[in-house]
């Protein structure tokens, strides 16, 4: 099983996100994490929920273009060069990192990266192999 | 099925013969009660006896739709006003509209030709019709239902835009053929998927769609959608209205009825008669209306007159589906451009839906072409990369066709306008 990320499209417009927000909001989705591609004319958010199957059929429901897939989410110390460890083990396995973002969990002992690589197989592999601890979806959903 | 095997499938000589007759009549009738079309004959030195053969109306003056409007509103009509018992107007987007007269005799006409072209979609006194066509000024509404009574058929005049009524009549009263404008038979697919309708349960079997410009791609899309067989009808208010010219189940172009309705395809630019096969402006001249004869009227609708025998067995000539308007024709940087060829580029992408809108600026003095296409679930990515990637393949394709650069803008599904008569695919904010 591998973590699941919910995007979906948001034109550039007043307003839009917020109604993307008020739709999770009154199905009750608690947000785990969060972030935003924007362009010219038109953003990508990219969420990670508890219960992703769920939000994707009440923003669909809401007419938002929606798509769920897979994500890496690992957990990384909180110091100094805890990111550039991770960055450094995919770099020499010759993985490219599409995007990714990262959040401090609640302890505030550990940050919690989330990534998207070409292939989410051999970046977990690339991962695993090197001691990182790659985290399952329950683990992340119930930040 | 075949409504008028002996008009529609009538021997080629034969009919031009009729045609022949019925020409020299409808100029003489026109000549001699209509001011307008004396004077513009006299201007022309011609007189309805000139007509030798079928070929010899090419001397004759076009009728345009600002004619039209200079006799608005009664002065086409060839009969004394009371004899006239309907009228419609088309819609005035530019000006004042164009009226359209019918005698009891016109009406009879337009049900004749409307019940051949329903009759081309399957139907009969058993069917049940669910007429989406707006009822009203509008030819479109009262046309089909004159020809669906003709045949004796359930007509449903629910008009155009009660979406629900639609959807909820579709299912209770179990309509075997559906007619309205194609982009409303789509915005319904997508309406009753809305309501958890299982469209495989519907009796749809047929629907004859047509009022607008639209595409094989968009008719495999309602075809697919629908689970019935959409067939394209072709008509024009000034003429007639719906029933000018009707598809059969071969798909392979429109029948023109030309035993009422005479086709010539001329240059758009010299005006001259083309042959057969080549591409131009449609003409047409009613050849045995009463209340408002039209002589060479110029349709500024886009085809191609095909003569080669159908497979269905009517010997009917065909048009090619329209393919733009003269019109409509966009000019942007000096290239004359169809809304038409920018939706057919389009709609060769797996993913695009078929709604869109163009949108024409001139920024700094220089035309600029925003398309703007709704994403959908096939086209969407997580990665910003992959939806550039789908604009600029759209940009791509849509260049190749025009042979100009356009910038495509992706905005969420269903923001598009969706009309429910005629779909609004080119908004032009230039000043000119």
């Amino acid at each position: 099983m591998e973590v699941r990320q919910i995007s979906l499209f948001l034109e550039n417009k007043k307003g839009r996100l917020w109604e993307a927000m008020e739709v999770l909001a009154k199905a009750k989705i608690n947000i785990r994490a969060l972030s935003i591609a924007d362009t010219s004319d038109f953003g990508i958010l990219r969420l990670i929920v508890p219960d992703p199957e769920k939000a994707e059929k009440v923003l669909t429901k809401s007419n938002f273009t929606v798509r769920e897939n897979d994500v890496i989410a690992v957990g990384v110390s909180d110091k100094p060069g805890g990111l550039a460890g991770i960055l450094k083990i995919l770099t020499d396995a010759d993985i490219n990192v599409e995007y990714m973002y990262a959040f401090v969990e609640k302890s505030g002992k550990k940050a919690v990266v989330v990534l998207r690589t070409d292939s989410i197989s051999n970046g977990k592999k690339a991962l695993k192999k090197a001691g990182v601890a790659v985290l399952s979806p329950k683990e992340v959903y119930s930040l | 099925m075949i409504w008028n095997k002996e008009a529609e499938c009538m021997r080629i000589g034969k009919r031009e013969n009729l045609q022949l007759e019925r020409m020299r009549a409808i100029l003489r009738r026109a000549y001699k009660n209509v001011p307008y079309y004396k004077k513009r004959f006299d201007e022309m030195n011609v007189k309805p006896g000139d007509i030798k053969s079928l070929k010899d109306l090419k001397n004759f003056p076009f009728t345009t739709k600002t004619d039209l409007r200079e006799g608005y509103p009664f002065g086409l009509f060839a009969v004394p006003r009371k004899e006239i018992i309907e009228v419609h107007t088309s819609s005035g987007t530019t000006g004042k509209p164009t009226v359209s007269g019918y005698t009891k005799k016109d009406i009879e006409i337009w049900g004749e030709v409307v019940a051949r072209a329903l009759t081309m979609c399957g139907a009969s006194k058993d069917d049940i019709i669910q007429n989406g066509y707006g009822y009203g000024l509008f030819t479109g509404g009262l046309g089909v239902h004159y020809g669906a009574q003709r045949i004796g058929a359930t007509v449903v005049p629910v008009s155009a835009g009660q979406t629900k009524r639609h959807l909820d009549i579709m299912q209770d009263f179990g309509s075997t053929i559906l007619t309205c404008t194609p982009s409303y038979a789509l915005y319904l697919t997508e309406a009753a998927v809305e309501a958890g309708i299982n469209i495989k349960k519907l009796k749809l079997k047929a629907g004859c769609f047509g009022a607008e410009m639209w595409t094989d791609r968009m008719r495999d899309e309602i075809e697919k959608r629908f689970h019935l067989m959409a067939l394209n009808i072709y008509g024009l208010t000034e003429i007639i209205g719906p029933g000018v010219a009707q598809e059969c189940d071969q798909k392979n172009g429109l029948h023109i009825f030309e035993d009422h309705f005479y086709p010539e395809v001329v240059s758009p630019e010299t005006l001259e008669p083309l042959p057969d096969g080549e591409k131009g402006e449609l003409v047409l001249t009613t050849l045995t209306r009463e209340g408002m004869p039209m002589i060479r009227f110029r349709t500024r609708d886009i085809t191609t007159l095909r003569r080669e025998i159908c497979k269905c067995g009517r010997t009917l000539v065909r048009m090619d589906r329209i393919t733009g308007r003269t019109d409509d024709m966009l000019k942007i940087r000096g290239v004359l451009i169809f809304p038409y060829q920018i939706e057919k580029a389009l709609l060769e992408i797996k993913g695009v839906e078929p709604h869109y809108q163009i949108i024409v600026t001139r920024p700094q003095h220089l035309d600029e072409i925003e398309v703007q296409v709704e994403t959908s679930k096939k086209l969407f990515s997580d990665e910003v990369k992959h939806l550039e990637e789908v604009k600029k393949k759209i940009e791509k394709r849509i260049e190749n066709s025009i042979g100009l650069r356009v910038k495509v803008t992706l905005v969420e599904p269903k923001t598009l306008p969706r009309s429910e008569g005629k779909a609004k695919r080119v908004i032009d904010k230039r000043q000119l």
